[in-house]
């Protein structure tokens, strides 16, 4: 993907690209350190229709959203041979009981044999987490498992 | 009362008033700059109330609120900024040098100002301003805008001329000879390519000989060297304003971002007191007979505005009303139209006429220019054809 770069001097910098259905969508960097999503409107690619700013926690949410989709649509392609496999996302709530635990105490593989294959954080990928790796709020979960099991695992996330 | 006293409560009046008009102005979503001149004739000579004690303070404030102004100016751009933008619109730059200059020195000349006049107004009427535009852009969420750009480096390039500019109208107006003159350009044009060039390369050692972790340090460090050079600069006939901007443009990176934070505050407060000085200093009652021509030359110079930026939008390839909105971001005329009008002021040799006229331009423009901003598309659309493609879904 071909990412623009744009200079403005003065205030920041714009990074941006063109998607398929014609709208120029990315993001303005400021100076002052904050990030602004951009995305045009479709008859005058030169504006833009939305202009939002992002707290960093905010861009971070947005990115894990996003690259998790990306990272959960490349696994179910891969297990679609394999029959009654899915791939899911869970995200740990503010209220969780285990966020701030080692991952381990949740125990999800024993109890509902569903694996957590990565853990999308503020925009970085933990690629096959160990079970002593600590769960924040806002972490984005990539399990793979039945769709049963991953039914209760979503359970044991949210209620322990 | 004491004249200490006298002073002390004329000074508080004021500073709290210019406090009341930032605060309306910025509920109206305005630039306080008007309100500020407004403010400046109501208390100044022959002004609803006449305020003597603080002239003195006000007059050295307001040149501290130059140099500030011009400083913060400076740390704005990286010296490498400025070369990529020089080299990218330097034919926008000179179209609107040569558009915009013309019908402020013009009009000197019609109204028999002769040559001083003309290099004034010219000045008046060329530079853009930045800070108005900058707010105009961010708070229209024109920040994405692929015509933004395009009206930053027309800013940039106005900026450079400035320092180039204000050195050569020192000199014209502390009347040196043809020779003299020709001197100061020399010195002007080889102390800024030497400036930049070395800020290009040795930047970091001027960032690091100002900076500390201390605050207060570091904030005495920058405001004690930009006086300094300022007055350096002034002994050298350059311009005390055009020393602070090379200043600004020497001290680059973090400490360029942390120098800015720092004096906002700062020039904030004196920048309105300049702008108050130099309200005081003209006569309301000199404003009514220039009021026409104000008018006519604040219309033609937003008409000579609009042709530069929809230019140098075209030339990048902006659709129309991209090209609109770039034109309409120029605009606004301000705090650099009064500096420049305050230079020729304070050394006495243009008319008093002038002033009220620059005093009226700025009050249209800087009022006018955030109105074109905000709807220049839909009085542009009857000149914008739609693309006729349908949308893509």
């Amino acid at each position: 993907m071909n990412v623009d770069e744009t200079n403005l001097p003065g205030l920041g910098r714009r990074k941006d690209f063109m998607t398929a259905s014609g709208r120029r969508i990315g993001v303005v960097e400021l100076r002052e350190g904050q990030t602004e999503l951009i995305v045009s409107t479709w008859d005058d690619p030169d504006t833009c229709q939305a202009s939002i700013p992002l707290t960093s926690d905010e861009a971070a949410t947005l990115g894990n959203l996003l690259g998790g989709m990306h990272l959960a649509m490349k696994l179910t392609e891969e297990h679609k041979d394999v029959p009654g496999i899915v791939t899911r996302q869970f995200s740990i709530a503010a209220d969780s009981p285990f966020q701030n635990q080692p991952m381990g105490k949740a125990s999800i593989r024993t109890r509902c044999g569903v694996s957590i294959v990565a853990i999308m954080r503020e925009g970085e990928v933990l690629p096959s987490p160990g079970p002593d790796v600590v769960l924040h709020a806002g972490d984005l979960l990539v399990a793979v498992g039945t769709q049963e099991g991953l039914d209760s695992a979503a359970d044991i996330l949210r209620h322990g | 009362m004491d004249p200490l006293a006298q002073t002390l409560v004329e000074l508080g009046a004021v500073v709290f008033c210019l406090g009341l008009l930032a605060r309306l102005a910025g509920r109206i979503g305005m630039s306080p700059i008007p309100f500020y001149l407004l403010g400046g004739l109501a208390f100044g000579a022959g002004g609803i109330i006449k305020l003597e004690g603080m002239h003195e303070f006000a007059h050295l404030s307001g040149e501290i609120g130059v140099i500030l102004l011009l400083l913060m100016l400076g740390l704005e751009y990286t010296a490498a900024e400025l070369f990529t933008g020089l080299r990218r619109s330097w034919q926008a730059g000179i179209l609107d040098l040569v558009l915009n200059f013309l019908p402020g020195a013009g009009l000197a000349l019609l109204l028999g100002w002769g040559a001083v006049g003309a290099m004034v107004m010219g000045g008046v009427t060329y530079i853009s301003s930045s800070g108005i535009a900058a707010k105009v852009i961010t708070d229209l969420g024109r920040l994405g805008n692929r015509e933004t750009p395009v009206v930053l480096s027309i800013l940039v390039f106005e900026d450079l001329a400035m320092a180039v500019y204000l050195p050569i109208l020192t000199a014209t107006l502390a009347g040196v000879g043809f020779l003299g003159g020709l001197t100061t350009v020399g010195i002007a044009l080889a102390v800024v390519t030497v400036v930049l060039k070395v800020a290009l390369r040795h930047g970091h050692h001027v960032s690091k000989a100002v900076h500390s972790e201390n605050s207060e340090v570091f904030l005495l460090n920058v405001l004690g060297a930009a006086l300094l050079v300022a007055g350096a600069a002034s002994a050298m006939q350059v311009s005390a304003a055009v020393g602070a901007f090379m200043l600004g443009i020497a001290i680059s990176g973090s400490t360029a971002h942390n120098a800015t934070r720092i004096l906002e505050p700062l020039r904030d407060l004196f920048a309105a007191i300049f702008f108050v000085a130099f309200g005081l200093n003209t006569d309301p009652a000199s404003i009514p007979p220039v009021l026409g021509w104000a008018l006519v030359l604040a219309l033609a110079t937003a008409g000579t505005k609009m042709v530069t930026g929809i230019w140098a939008a075209k030339q990048a390839g902006i659709a129309r009303p991209g090209r609109f909105r770039a034109g309409a971001a120029l605009v606004a005329r301000g705090e650099f139209s009064i500096v420049i009008a305050g230079l020729a002021v304070a050394s006495g040799a243009i008319p008093h006429d002038l002033a009220a006229l620059a005093t009226a331009y700025v009050l249209l423009m800087a009022v006018m220019g955030p109105l074109a901003a905000r709807y220049v598309e839909p009085l542009a659309r009857p000149f914008i054809r739609r693309p006729a493609v349908a949308p893509q879904l």
